[in-house]
């Protein structure tokens, strides 16, 4: 349980911290910003990674989440690049 | 003690590749280091997954997927073109509540007992579930495929989504009451109710995007943005990761900044967005005085030609146009006339929160000359000619000027008082608000018709004479 509490404390800060990170954002870099954090949600990668493979289905399961987890990461980091290296000053 | 040894470096590089996502992020929301901030966010990523291949249990899967998603992810990015980014981030929002969904899925099957593990479990399915199918509507009504706006879906769709809250409600309670010891732990019955769980959080997301207008779309690409997040940090309670809940947290507070940004700049609660919608908001019953004024190509080059000072206001017409590299050399042909040219960005103009800087971009504009409503709203009664390219409610007077409007309050680019205003746009469809837009009846308003692509290379073409 107090494992639990701990974890939430972690996630209870994690949003405050985000929240004052971005909240200074200027409309140009909205959509960057957006694929940049799309692809940090592909996070989800590391966690199924290490996911039971015992029966059939958790192999069927495991094999999605990584495979969709890993289009986020590729496409959402390399498409955020490729936006923001046309960005450029007068 | 090797095992142990190893759990400690993999938690310091789990703290490690946090620091690499918040300073990725910080860089990420300033132009002048934006690209390195990506570059930042992307090695907290490597090293996140570097320190937990110790922990893969089938090698052969995880290779097969990570090289399959990879090639699927690549090949979209580098092919997609600029102009259908909103679909694309739509989707890939939907791709990260779909693993998380998976995931949870797979630990259930390891749940034996513990019921705030199952919670969680539900927790996790829901906004993943909700993500994935709300993103998949999104996706189709940004690419067109699906228009929606069917009265009968629509009252269906916010029944459903009662009916699924209860049920929801239920689940959890029966979770909760039978770990008290109020009613027998029977897991039969659990996986049934989880089964049903699944299914359920698929239709809500169906059911909560269905009903939401394309004008809204920002908004919604914006929430299930947080949501992905909010999904993936869910997973992280789940497995007891930190770096899940702390990626996932810093998403789904991005996207949420996003997402009260849009609303604001649409002068909407997120309850009127989301549960009430246009349509349903108010109706304007005030007569616009005035006539149209259609003008010629031929015309519209004299009055562009002898004008000081241009702003140019782009919409989601000039993304369905593709017109931004037109009109990209009309601005040029503009400031080699003697002309100085900006250009008016309103925060919700297109499909996605920043949706037409990043056309702009593509087509070569600096960043610095884009302006945004507060930045050029006390200049506009100094511009010679506004120059509104597929835009209409973002430059609706009635905005400031009629109370009784539904859009009334809405920040808006007040175009109608420059000197003249030149509308370029398809037909006199009213916008995706639905509400009559009086700029166009204006004494100073000018309408150029046609597909906007067509009307600029007219006047380019006037200009190279």
């Amino acid at each position: 349980m107090e494992i639990f509490l701990l974890l939430f404390f972690i996630l209870v800060l994690a949003i405050f911290l985000g929240l004052e990170l971005i909240s200074k954002i200027p409309s140009t870099l909205h959509t960057p910003l957006m694929s940049g954090a799309n692809a940090i949600s592909g996070i989800t990668l590391v966690g199924a990674l290490s996911l039971d493979t015992g029966s059939n289905i958790q192999m069927v399961l495991a094999f999605c989440a990584i495979t969709f987890a890993s289009i986020n990461v590729f496409g959402g980091y390399l498409v955020t690049n490729r936006m923001l290296r046309m960005f450029r000053k007068k | 003690m090797i095992d142990l040894d190893f759990q400690i470096i993999q938690q310091l590089g789990y703290i490690f590749s946090a620091m690499l996502f918040i300073y990725g992020l910080k860089m990420l929301s300033k132009e002048d280091t934006a690209a390195r901030g990506n570059l930042v966010s992307s090695t907290g990523m490597f090293l996140a997954v570097l320190v937990t291949i110790v922990e893969i249990i089938n090698p052969l899967l995880v290779i097969s997927a990570i090289v399959l998603g990879g090639l699927i992810g690549s090949i979209f990015a580098l092919k997609v073109k600029m102009t259908s980014i909103p679909e694309m981030v739509a989707l890939f929002n939907g791709f990260g509540g779909l693993s998380s969904f998976f995931l949870a899925w797979s630990e259930f099957n390891n749940l034996t007992t513990t019921s705030l593990m199952m919670l969680i479990t539900y927790t996790t399915v829901i906004i993943g579930g909700v993500t994935f199918s709300g993103s998949v509507i999104a996706f189709l009504k940004l690419s067109e495929m699906f228009k929606g706006g069917n009265n009968f879906l629509n009252k269906a769709s916010r029944w459903f989504l009662i009916f699924s809250l209860i049920f929801i409600a239920i689940a959890g309670l029966q979770i909760v009451a039978s770990s008290l010891g109020i009613i027998s732990f029977n897991f039969e019955i659990i996986q049934q109710v989880f089964i049903a769980i699944l299914i359920i959080s698929i239709l809500t997301g169906l059911a909560f995007v269905v009903p939401i207008g394309g004008g809204d779309m920002p908004v919604v690409i914006s929430l299930l943005n947080s949501l992905s997040g909010i999904a993936a940090a869910s997973a992280g309670i789940l497995l007891t990761n930190t770096a899940l809940i702390v990626a996932g947290c810093l998403v789904g507070a991005s996207g949420l900044v996003l997402t009260l940004i849009m609303a604001k700049s649409m002068n909407r609660t997120l309850y009127n967005i989301f549960f009430v919608g246009y349509e349903s908001s108010g109706t304007s019953s005030a007569e616009i005085d005035g006539e149209i004024k259609p003008i010629s190509a031929e015309d519209a080059y004299l009055v562009v030609e002898s004008a000081r000072s241009a702003l140019i206001v782009p919409g989601y017409g000039m993304a369905v146009a593709q017109a931004q590299h037109v009109v990209k050399e009309l601005g040029d042909l503009l400031e080699e006339n003697g002309c100085e040219v900006s250009f008016g960005i309103h925060p919700v103009a297109g499909r996605m929160p920043g949706h037409m800087n990043v056309l702009l971009a593509e087509a070569n504009v600096p960043y610095d000359n884009l302006l945004e409503p507060k930045d050029i709203n006390p200049k506009m009664d100094t511009v010679d000619i506004a120059i509104v390219i597929g835009a209409n409610d973002v430059v609706n007077p009635s905005a400031t000027e009629e109370p009784s409007s539904p859009i009334y309050g809405m920040p808006i680019l007040e175009v109608h008082r420059a000197k003249t205003v030149m509308v370029l746009k398809r037909s006199m469809a009213s916008g995706f608000a639905g509400v009559q837009n009086p700029l166009f009846f204006k004494e100073n308003a000018r309408m150029l018709f046609g597909d906007a692509k067509e009307s600029i290379s007219k006047l380019v073409a006037e200009f190279k004479d």
